[in-house]
């Protein structure tokens, strides 16, 4: 068993291994720069305004008292934005328009949620900027609003968009509807998969917006130079994608903005987007002065992006033996304000876990009233997989086989074709349920009104655009640079890989995030995919490394490259060589790196492919306190495939953080909407996410199913950990109570009413 | 209205600043006094990651104006380590990984320390309880037990 | 906006009475900076209380207990002796959002934020605190349930103030206790709140209770009939189900974002039952 906090190497080398994170000292300290951390001479406050109404035609917006308020120095709306043509781009793991991304970042026809900003100033201080937009008059034509996804696609709800018209169904429909797109896959026959069947259970779900929840909120610090030229510091997932929205929203070329990622509060998806960027940057221009903008908890629930909710329909169909021969879904979510909910993810991962002959999942990407949908861990598919998990726990029962064995018997594998397209190299579901099984946790009896529920779940994390050098610094120590944001423990891991690759001690290493001037193009941390492509472009960049440096030896030694190797931090001569030179350490190199032929180094420029799925099982135990419907959850354990664990401690604290995110989804977390549209619970006393006393300790497996095209078998793991707990404790609580719990959260008046009313039917 | 003119203590140093009424004593650290270890994350006592200790008393800054501070002694994240010396709690959450973003971190190390002068060898459960006032997103709170436990057995050591 | 901390009671009254805009006291903070953040109030002068010793003090008076309007409930839960005689005031103070918020939380601010759900109320009124309040025209004393009228309604005068609240002198064999009702284990605003003091006579039997529901009603209640059901009894079956019933009758309560009616209501009649059971067991073993 790995101790914690090894800095030293036993010979096998730092992956795998729990080093300190090198980031580590800043961040215990206080030292480490957040997003609202950085501050610059003379810089400005920015504030924004924004609408009280749902649903509003912006008539008319009157800054002139506002810019006439000594102190405010620049005031910015609609007008300062250009319009943008339609162009749908990556937006984390989901896709977004610049229409719609300019239209959300500040209104232009019409307010579409509460919340949304509609102006913004910036001042000489907080106060004076409050004040200011109390003197911003704002007309608006109050219209009515739609919050529901199933109210939204009725025909005769309310219209958000008027050019909006449903894509994905045939004939092309000519009036305009809250309904964006269908989508639709499928698998063999479905028809004739239920024929097969001699079991069949169909479920209707519902699941409400939950909010990402990191505790830092957003926060920026924008300044433009008379050329045009900008710097800026946020708190963001994606820097780079940072710098293209906004390059883009203001005109500007891409060279001309440089964007810092401040070290970075959390994300989980929701820092994906830019919100207070554009417009810090807008009003700096204007200003001609650094404006630093960040958001109150409250314009984090109300203006930043949740996740869907969504109505969900399952019906599945198995032989008596526990063959799943059909799946049928039809995902309805909610998107927003504007398109571009996850259903698509949701679609695509519904039955992934599972080797199927029939499935058809149809979904449907639905806009309302509420602030426009971000990504949130695995998006779309923690809600898709907790109907499938729920219905297979009930088809589970119905055949008399245990939960883990149904899914071990159905589970994908090497070779299984998804019915979103791909075959599956080899999958670690199995491995995952056989180490639950296992556990004494699955083997412990339970008491009356104590429920046990397991549950897998699939993601299928990706790679992408990933940049990171190595450089050789002049005393043998190595400078490593990074282009996504690490958001848990990244460093740490890269430092593994590059001491490793180089054969040098962990502490010679020294990481940093690079901004978007020093690096090429890096997508965004998100798919799970920071570890997994920054590993890849780590190894790129020290092969590059040990080849220029065996190059160099060569030259040196007047030797053939068959007569040396790299191998333990220095280029070895081999064979009769070895009797004439003495071996050349980095450090040996770097005292004479000018001479031979300059600085030393790698940059990894690579795309990454070949991302591996990672699935995981969860168990789950909990008690129903009958008489109000609060639950406890007594103990929980994740198993999931992480591939190879570059630092095991950051991928057990991802499977257990993930864990714990799902249990506030499924228990108690939802936005809470008044009829008049405007959210009630805007904070974190009503918007209740897990603290510390709700949780029990979460055991984390490590299962390894090496990723072969990974060059250390790593699979993203930073997502599959949150889909798995709902529909876990959906089927505990099932177990516990004796009812199916298909609306979430299962918060206690609705848990107690649900006990009631079973109580009331005479059933024991 | 005249700034308020305070004289107090902070992590054993004398200091002075101005401000408004309205001002919290987060904001005092954060802005005027730029001791940005202490985070805002709520505004409302939600979510600790504003913890201080005020006389020796956990509290979040966000719920102390900066006027009130006047002649007290304040403990923040800053004052933890002794110069080069971490502090067995910060050791530990290192060791133990009890941190993954970090924003948080401050917050519950201040939180801990004051738990770790009152009960030197608390239970799981005293520790969940006492820590209730700290929100985590990322890491479910598991490494941040673990590691709370452990400062204390070091620091029983001596 | 001004900020003034006299050390004196008079000159607390002086600067409420004195004043023309709105004025807000501060204790704690635990309300007033929240609101003040989020708009609900824009005070034009804060008075803090704090300095004034009297409101800062826990003594024994008359066989009872004088405990200040400003003494944080982290203190209370320090105080052995107070805790043992009233482990449900103290419990109930302690159980008011965070280690943090206890930390500056007082009794004071807690009754006279003038929210119904208010954790430490409904043991204050169980227990018989009478809170003194002192204004221009002097100092009164008010049962506990009649200071706080409706949510956000005090039957506090202007200029008035609460300096202390006196708890009664316990017989022997007495105890109290307070339980509430949140979703998650820590942190919420209590979605019911009951509090129950019990006072058990030789043989055992209860010879004198109140019982205090808060956040089902406009006001936190004391319940007489609730206290009735169980006099006399040793809180049998038939006395809890007499309880439970008494406190559903009372329930007037809100459809909000913490609970419904039903489920509040609901909720109601099994606190109040395991908040007497657990006096009782206190009370026997005091």
């Amino acid at each position: 068993m790995a101790e914690n906090g090894t800095n030293g190497t036993n010979g096998q080398g730092y992956v795998g291994t729990r080093t300190i994170r090198p980031d580590g000292v800043d961040k215990v300290t206080g030292r480490a720069r957040f997003g609202a951390d950085f501050n610059l001479p003379g810089q400005l406050i920015g504030k924004v305004l924004r609408s009280p109404h749902a649903h509003a035609r912006i008539v008319s917006i009157d800054t002139s008292k506002a810019e006439a308020l000594p102190g405010v120095k620049a005031v910015i709306t609609r007008d300062d934005f250009a319009d943008q043509s339609s162009e749908f781009i990556p937006a984390g793991e989901m896709m977004m328009n610049y229409k719609d991304v300019v239209r959300n970042v500040m209104a232009r026809e019409k307010a579409l949620y509460e919340g949304h900003a509609v102006a913004a100033v910036a001042a000489t201080s907080t106060v004076i900027a409050r004040r200011a937009l109390k003197l911003i008059d704002v007309k608006y034509e109050v219209l009515p609003h739609v919050i529901d996804v199933v109210e939204a696609m009725k025909p005769g709800a309310p219209l958000l968009h008027d050019d909006l018209f449903t894509a994905g169904v045939e004939p092309k429909p000519d009036k305009p509807s809250n309904i964006a797109k269908r989508i639709e896959i499928n698998l063999g026959d479905i028809e004739a998969g239920f024929k097969k069947a001699d079991v069949v259970v169909e479920r209707e779900f519902k699941t409400a917006p939950v909010h990402q929840g990191y505790i830092e909120p957003h926060a920026a610090l924008a300044s433009v130079s008379e050329d045009g030229s900008a710097e800026l510091w946020c708190c963001t997932q994606g820097h780079f994608i940072v710098r293209a929205h906004c390059a883009r929203l203001l005109g500007l070329d891409i060279a001309k903005i440089r964007v810092t990622a401040s070290e970075i509060g959390g994300g989980f998806g929701g820092k994906t987007v830019v919100y207070l960027e554009p417009l810090a940057l807008a009003l700096s221009k204007k200003a001609k002065r650094p404006v630093k903008m960040v958001m109150s908890r409250e314009e984090v629930f109300k203006a930043s992006g949740p996740t869907s909710g969504a109505t969900v329909k399952v019906k599945m169909g198995a032989t008596k033996d526990g063959k799943f021969v059909a799946g049928f879904a039809e995902l309805k979510y909610q998107a927003g304000a504007f398109q571009g909910s996850p259903v698509q993810p949701g679609v695509f991962c519904a039955y992934a876990p599972y080797d199927m002959e029939n499935v058809k999942v149809i979904g449907y990407d639905v806009v309302s009233n509420r602030p426009k949908v971000a990504a949130y861990r695995a998006p779309g598919a923690p809600i898709s997989e907790f109907a499938v998990e729920s219905v297979v726990d009930e088809i589970a029962k119905k055949l008399g086989i245990d939960g883990i064995q149904l899914r071990m018997m159905n589970a994908a594998r090497e070779g299984t074709k998804a019915a979103y397209g791909p075959k599956f190299g080899p999958l670690g579901l199995e491995e995952t349920l056989n180490s639950i099984k296992k556990t004494e946790h699955w083997n412990t009896p339970l008491r009356k009104w104590q429920g046990r529920g397991v549950a897998s779940g699939f993601w299928f994390n990706i790679g992408g655009e990933t940049c990171a050098s190595l450089t050789i610094n002049e005393d043998g120590t190595v400078s490593l640079m990074a282009g996504t944001p690490d958001i848990g423990g990244l460093r740490a891991a890269l430092t593994n890989v590059a001491a490793d690759e180089l054969g040098i001690p962990y502490d010679k290493v020294r990481p940093i995030i690079g901004d978007t001037g020093s690096l090429g193009f890096t997508f965004l941390t998100g798919g799970s995919r920071s570890a997994f492509s920054g590993s890849m472009a780590i190894v790129e960049a020290a092969k590059q490394i040990r080849t220029e440096l065996c190059s160099r030896a060569c030259k040196l030694w007047e030797a053939k490259p068959d007569q040396v190797e790299f191998k333990d931090g220095a280029v070895r001569p081999l064979g009769a060589l070895a009797e004439k030179v003495k071996p050349m350490t980095i450090a040996d190199f770097a005292k004479v790196a000018g001479k031979t032929g300059g600085p030393i180094g790698g940059y990894g420029r690579i795309n990454a492919q070949g991302a591996g799925p990672s699935l995981g099982t969860h168990l789950v135990d909990l008690e129903v306190d009958p008489e109000t419907g609060r639950v406890t959850i007594l103990r929980y354990t994740v198993a999931q495939d992480a591939g190879k664990a570059l630092h095991p401690a950051y991928v057990e604290g991802q499977f257990q953080g993930g864990a714990v995110q799902g249990i506030g989804w499924a228990l108690n977390e939802e936005y809470i909407y008044g009829d008049d549209g405007k959210l009630q619970n805007a904070g974190f006393l009503d918007y209740r996410m897990p603290v510390a006393s709700d949780v029990p300790m979460i055991d984390a497996i490590l299962v390894e199913v090496a990723n072969p095209k990974h060059p250390y078998g790593v699979r993203g793991v930073g997502e599959t950990p949150i889909v798995p707990p709902l529909g876990a404790i959906a089927n505990a609580m099932e177990q516990a109570t004796g009812i199916r719990f298909t609306e979430l959260p299962m918060s206690p008046p609705k848990v107690l009413k649900a006990l009631k009313e079973k109580a009331a039917n005479g059933k024991s | 209205m005249a700034k308020h003119h305070i004289e107090t203590v902070v992590n054993g140093d004398a200091v002075e600043f101005l401000c408004e009424t309205e001002e919290t004593l987060l904001d005092v650290l954060r802005d005027t006094l730029n001791l940005t270890g202490s985070k805002e994350g709520c505004a409302s006592g939600d979510c600790g990651a504003c913890s201080v200790t005020l006389d020796g008393r956990l509290v979040c800054s966000c719920l102390v104006l900066g006027c009130e501070v006047a002649g007290r002694r304040i403990e923040t994240i800053e004052g933890l380590a002794k110069g080069e010396k971490l502090h067995p709690l910060q050791q530990k959450f290192l060791e133990h990984a009890a941190l993954q973003c970090g924003i948080c971190t401050p917050g519950f190390l201040v939180a801990s320390k004051a738990l770790l002068e009152r009960s030197p060898d608390p239970s799981e459960h005293e520790i969940r309880f006492w820590l209730a006032g700290n929100l985590c997103r990322c890491t479910g709170y598991d490494k941040i037990v673990s590691a709370v436990k452990d400062a204390a057995a070091t620091l029983r050591k001596g | 906006m001004r900020y003034e901390a006299p050390d004196s009671v008079e000159g607390a009254v002086a600067l409420l009475s004195a004043a023309t805009g709105e004025v807000r006291v501060l204790a704690g903070g635990t309300d007033l900076l929240v609101q003040m953040r989020a708009d609900v109030v824009d005070p034009e002068l804060i008075v803090d209380i704090k300095k004034i010793a009297e409101t800062r003090a826990v003594s024994e008076e008359k066989g009872g207990w004088r405990i200040g309007a400003a003494v944080t409930g982290a203190e209370l839960k320090e105080h052995a002796r107070l805790k043992k005689a009233w482990p449900g005031v103290v419990e109930a103070a302690n159980l008011i959002g965070s280690t943090q918020v206890q930390g500056r939380a007082t009794l004071g601010g807690n009754l006279c934020n003038g929210s119904p759900a208010a954790d430490s109320v409904p043991a204050l009124i169980a227990a018989g605190a009478v809170a003194t309040l002192a204004g221009p025209q002097g100092r009164r004393d008010l049962p506990v349930e009649d200071v706080m009228l409706g949510p956000r309604k005090l039957a506090l005068r202007k200029g008035e103030i609460v300096v202390s609240f006196l708890l009664p002198p316990r017989a022997p064999r007495s105890s109290d206790a307070y339980l509430r009702f949140i979703p998650r284990t820590e942190m919420d605003i209590a979605v019911v709140g009951a509090g129950v003091s019990l006072t058990l006579d030789g043989s055992g039997t209860i010879s004198a209770a109140r019982v205090s529901l808060g956040a089902v009603a406009a006001r936190v209640l004391l319940v007489a009939e609730a206290a009735q059901a169980v006099i006399g009894s040793r809180l049998d079956e038939a006395a809890q189900r007499r309880l439970e019933a008494a406190a559903r009758a009372v329930c007037r309560p809100i459809d909000d974002k913490r609970g419904t009616i039903e489920f509040r209501t609901d909720v109601a009649a099994v606190l109040t039952r395991r908040a007497a059971l657990i006096a009782l067991d206190r009370a026997r073993t005091s």
